[in-house]
């Protein structure tokens, strides 16, 4: 278990989550016959009474690194007890997040009992996993990706209406002035001809690695995908695309396999775009201002408020960047029936809510500047649009 | 209980089919507490009486629903049958789909509890509170004849579980089969029916769950449908929905742990020809699911044959050299019909040729199982076929109970899952599939026996509560007991979270091994079959099969017995029986 601990605590460090040593660094727990950190420090001693009272095997705490810690710590003072974001990594997986006033096992307890992560203004955030401690990582990134998103977009509503208190203005004004300087250059990717199986899934890892590095998506979400012929190569389902060595699936289009069971769950969005248009590849990160951009409405009356991220009638756009409701996967409400058209037009399309999918007509290259483009320009957008109203 | 009892019904039917009385009992609101309902109370009722052997009257047959059964929560139709098993002598709960358990609720009824043995064949015919014990002439009919001659012109509205001959012949293998394609297959559950002269139960219900609060547990169904909606394995294009369980079967393949001529290899060279999409093709089969159910996992051909699970794909082809998709088809069907377990028949057959030598043909294959279940040795299983030829290694099983079709070779967390199971050889007491293959909740290392002790105990302990609330547990490839606990304290008003359910199922799973115990299992039955061991299964393509390390087997093991609260033996203890508030009558203690 140890090396299971100390492979994503340096994970969180290397993607910006948590610092990468001394007491701020993750401090992560693996329990199978024996409990062991991946290091020592003297809260582990309050942290394991934490594995005597819930089934679990991992447990994950971490102060975030700036601006993260800022962000969690104001959230936790306005929402004291729940932080109810409206992202889709909240709303599908964390549901909310509890805070808890206290760094006791008890008190942690109580809280993971019901949620997946929990976050303790002035300490962190505390997660778990039952079968890795993979699951812990993934649940504090989410947690402080959805926190993020709901500053940030709280921060934009609140100017809408005119009533920015003095709190979160200092917060924000903070919050903004460490926030690290957008990239501007994308990477040089493998470029065609991908002529062999070989090719195309080294190409397709170099890609994942690049969008992960940029900080367009955060833990194990987001995908991509290559087609060669009739077969799409696509990042499978949960894999991180830091690591997708051995974790991409070639998937038939005419079904005769279904070795897509361990695909990710928009390989049907990805096939329909290969049908509707002549690309290549496709890429969907989860930059974090193209989902606030997303989410950001001026219509604050509109009757369907609270259900926008599936029965969204507008036709909206982001700098002409088609923004369409849509659920993760499959279903009556799925993505797969809103974002594929949007894609095929547009050779981009931001899902409400969630993230940003882009299409490259040759390589990796063009998706990859594409994805860049529209988050730098979400958060220039962004700002430009918040002056506006202040 | 009260009349304000929301969830459960509050009652439990006691039958007895030698006097054929019966009695409504009401059981205290802490036992459901306690142990939920489905598994959980099954076990609960079977406890006093595990040590009786299947032919003693008094050894009950239990037939439980759980307290989500009949509401709107997601894939709340599945139930419990339970018993001792003929077969490998443990304890014996199969999950049963269909609409036995949501009928069972609908008629006021928690659980039935069946014991004696009836003079002559009898079928219950259960019409909400009215209850009747039938002599019935439908003894030695195929299930499909029963199912026809008792669900009449309103099929939708009744339930109907049976036996087949397999089981009135004393094959210890027979299942019981419920409408139509739905079985409880495994561990010879239909022969303690047979036992009992129990053909078969009926059940029209007109009542209704009550739920506590609709609205929280339409956020639950809500929450559930969309974790469900986002899982490939599922809902996704290559997933259950689409294709079955079958689905896998390529997976099983590429993965190379298809087990393959009696688990002597693991890479069967005519699988890409005999996968889901190959019988879709040829068959086009239909939707079919359970009760309230909304994946539909199950597939119907248009001739009405149910489509092969994925297990039978696997063991019926691969297992015994069968190279013929129609032979499989026709060898379910037949299974089916006898009301005989498809796993243990495929393994079984399998046994039969390595230690033979002979291969099967389509004639010789349908006329080795027909004879099985009309009384031939085969029927008795493949450990019993095998010890009689002195060949006990060459049975592919634990506990007597044959191996599903996931080589362990080719996932370590299965291998222990396999040994530690309670009934047996099943893959489905922690399925660890879901993440060193499904990748879900997150990928394991299938290699590796680092952290896998803790992992399958809590899936054990997970799927306790899952098959006791009910659900189903192909729903926690995508949803987790934080959706369902929010859904079962929605409907039962008592508030419990995902974690307080753990501790639930912890109790439904040590209650099974002290029931284990007392019949006198211990760690020489939590073991695997020797060829796991010391043969490798069939590398290439990058990928080595080796055979398990036998050390670190056995520490995995001594790790699991650590966390599951047992002694070195793998037996239960006084200490954490009394934990779990399990002390009474434990028998089965150290």
């Amino acid at each position: 278990m140890k090396p299971l601990c100390e492979k994503y605590a340096a994970k969180m460090a290397a993607q910006g989550l948590t610092a990468a040593d001394g007491p701020d660094s993750a401090l992560i727990g693996g329990l199978d016959a024996q409990l062991v950190w991946n290091r020592d420090d003297s809260r582990c001693r309050e942290l394991a009474k934490v594995f005597a009272g819930l089934s679990i095997n991992s447990l994950v705490f971490a102060r975030p690194a700036e601006p993260y810690a800022t962000i969690i710590d104001f959230l936790a003072a306005r929402y004291p007890e729940i932080i109810r974001p409206e992202d889709t990594e909240t709303r599908t997986f964390l549901h909310d997040i509890p805070v808890s006033r206290d760094f006791t096992a008890e008190a942690i307890v109580a809280a993971l009992k019901k949620r997946k992560a929990v976050i303790i203004p002035g300490q962190g955030i505390v997660s778990y996993g039952t079968v890795s401690p993979e699951q812990g990582f993934v649940f504090f990134s989410s947690t402080v990706f959805a926190c993020f998103v709901l500053f940030f977009s709280d921060y934009m509503t609140a100017a809408r209406r005119g009533d920015i208190d003095k709190d979160y203005r200092a917060a924000f004004e903070a919050v903004v002035a460490q926030l690290p300087e957008p990239r501007t250059e994308p990477p040089a990717l493998a470029t065609e001809p991908l002529d062999s199986e070989d090719a195309i899934l080294a190409a397709m890892a170099e890609a994942g690695r690049a969008v992960v590095s940029y900080g367009l998506v955060d833990s194990f979400f987001g995908n991509l995908s290559w087609r060669d012929k009739d077969t799409v190569y696509i990042s499978q389902t949960g894999s991180s695309l830091d690591e997708l060595e051995g974790c991409i699936d070639p998937c038939p289009m005419d079904n005769s396999t279904t070795h897509g069971l361990t695909a990710s769950s928009e390989l049907s969005a990805h096939e329909d775009v290969y049908r509707r248009a002549d690309v290549r590849c496709i890429l969907h990160g989860h930059p974090k201002f193209s989902v606030i951009m997303s989410m950001d409405c001026d219509k604050p009356d509109c009757e369907l408020r609270g259900q926008c991220h599936v029965k969204c009638r507008e036709c909206r756009t982001m700098d002409g960047i088609p923004i369409v409701p849509g659920e993760v996967g499959t279903g009556p409400t799925g993505l797969c029936n809103t974002l594929p058209p949007a894609v095929a037009s547009s050779g981009a399309a931001i899902v409400h809510g969630h993230g940003l999918f882009t299409s490259g007509a040759r390589d990796f290259n063009d998706a990859f500047k594409t994805l860049l483009a529209v988050e730098n320009r979400a958060r220039a957008l962004y700002f430009e649009r918040l002056h506006s109203l202040l | 209980m009260s009349q304000t009892t929301f969830g459960w019904t509050g009652k439990v039917l006691l039958i007895d089919l030698a006097t054929q009385e019966m009695a409504a009992q009401y059981p205290a609101p802490a036992l459901y507490k306690k142990f939920i309902g489905g598994k959980g109370l099954a076990g609960y009722y079977l406890r006093p009486y595990c040590t009786l052997e299947t032919t003693e009257p008094d050894l009950p047959v239990l037939v439980f629903t759980g307290p989500l059964n009949g509401t709107i929560a997601p894939t709340s139709g599945r139930g419990t049958i339970m018993s001792r098993s003929p077969l490998t002598g443990a304890i014996c709960d199969a999950s049963v789909g269909g609409k036995l358990a949501t009928q069972l609720k609908r008629a006021g009824w928690d659980g039935l509890v069946i014991t004696g043995i009836s003079r002559a064949p009898v079928g219950i015919e259960i019409v909400n509170d009215d209850v009747r014990i039938v002599e019935t002439d439908l003894w030695g009919e195929t299930c499909d004849v029963v199912f026809d001659r008792l669900e009449g012109d309103t099929p939708s509205a009744v339930s109907v579980a049976t036996i087949g001959p397999a089981a009135e012949n004393g094959a210890s293998i027979a299942s019981v089969m419920a409408d139509h394609h739905h079985a409880a297959g495994r561990g010879g559950l239909g022969l303690v029916w047979a036992q009992k002269n129990l053909k078969y139960i009926s059940i029209r219900g007109t009542g209704k769950t009550r739920v506590h609060d609709m609205a929280a547990l339409k956020e639950a169904r809500e929450e559930i449908l969309r974790l469900t909606a986002a899982s490939p394995a599922l809902l996704g294009q290559h997933g259950f929905s689409c294709w079955g369980t079958g689905s896998i079967f390529d997976l099983m393949d590429s993965r190379r742990m298809m087990p393959t001529d009696n688990f002597s290899k693991t890479r069967f060279p005519d699988a890409p020809r005999l996968n889901a999409a190959a019988y879709q093709r040829t068959y086009k089969p239909k939707r079919h699911g359970c009760k309230g159910c909304h994946i539909l996992c199950k597939k119907v051909a248009p001739d009405g044959r149910a489509m092969p699970e994925f297990e039978t794909m696997s063991h019926f082809t691969a297992l015994i050299g069968n190279t013929d998709m129609d032979l499989v088809m026709q060898a379910n069907d037949l299974c089916n019909r006898l009301g005989m377990d498809t796993i243990s028949a495929g393994a079984t057959l399998a046994c039969y040729r390595e230690i033979t030598g002979e291969d099967f043909t389509p004639r010789t294959l349908l006329k080795t199982l027909y004879d099985m279940g009309s009384g031939g040795f085969l029927g008795k299983g493949s450990l019993d076929f095998a010890e009689s030829c002195r060949q006990s290694h060459r049975s592919m099983s634990v506990k007597g109970m044959e191996l599903s079709a996931y080589d362990p070779r080719g996932a370590y967390g299965m291998s222990l899952a396999y040994a530690m199971s309670t009934r047996g050889g099943c893959h489905l007491r922690a399925y660890p599939v879901s993440h060193e293959i499904l990748r879900k909740p997150v990928a394991t290392d299938r290699f590796t026996f680092s952290g896998k002790a803790r992992i399958v105990k809590i899936a054990e302990d997970a799927n306790a509560v899952v098959d006791s609330l009910t659900a189903c547990k192909f729903t926690f490839f995508a949803a987790s007991l934080e959706e369902y606990a929010k859904a079962f304290t929605a409907v039962t008003g008592v508030p419990a979270s995902a974690h307080e359910l753990l501790e639930t199922g912890e109790r439904i799973y040590y209650n099974e091994r002290i029931m284990n115990a007392a019949n006198g299992f211990d760690a020489c039955d939590d073991d695997l079959p020797p060829r796991f061991f010391t043969e490798p299964g069939t590398s290439g393509g990058g990928i080595e099969i080796n055979p398990l390390d036998r050390e670190e087997f056995l520490n995995a093991r001594k790790n699991y017995y650590a966390i599951r609260g047992l002694d070195e033996e793998g037996r239960p203890t006084r200490d954490k029986a009394r934990e779990l508030g399990l002390e009474t009558d434990a028998e089965g203690e150290a």
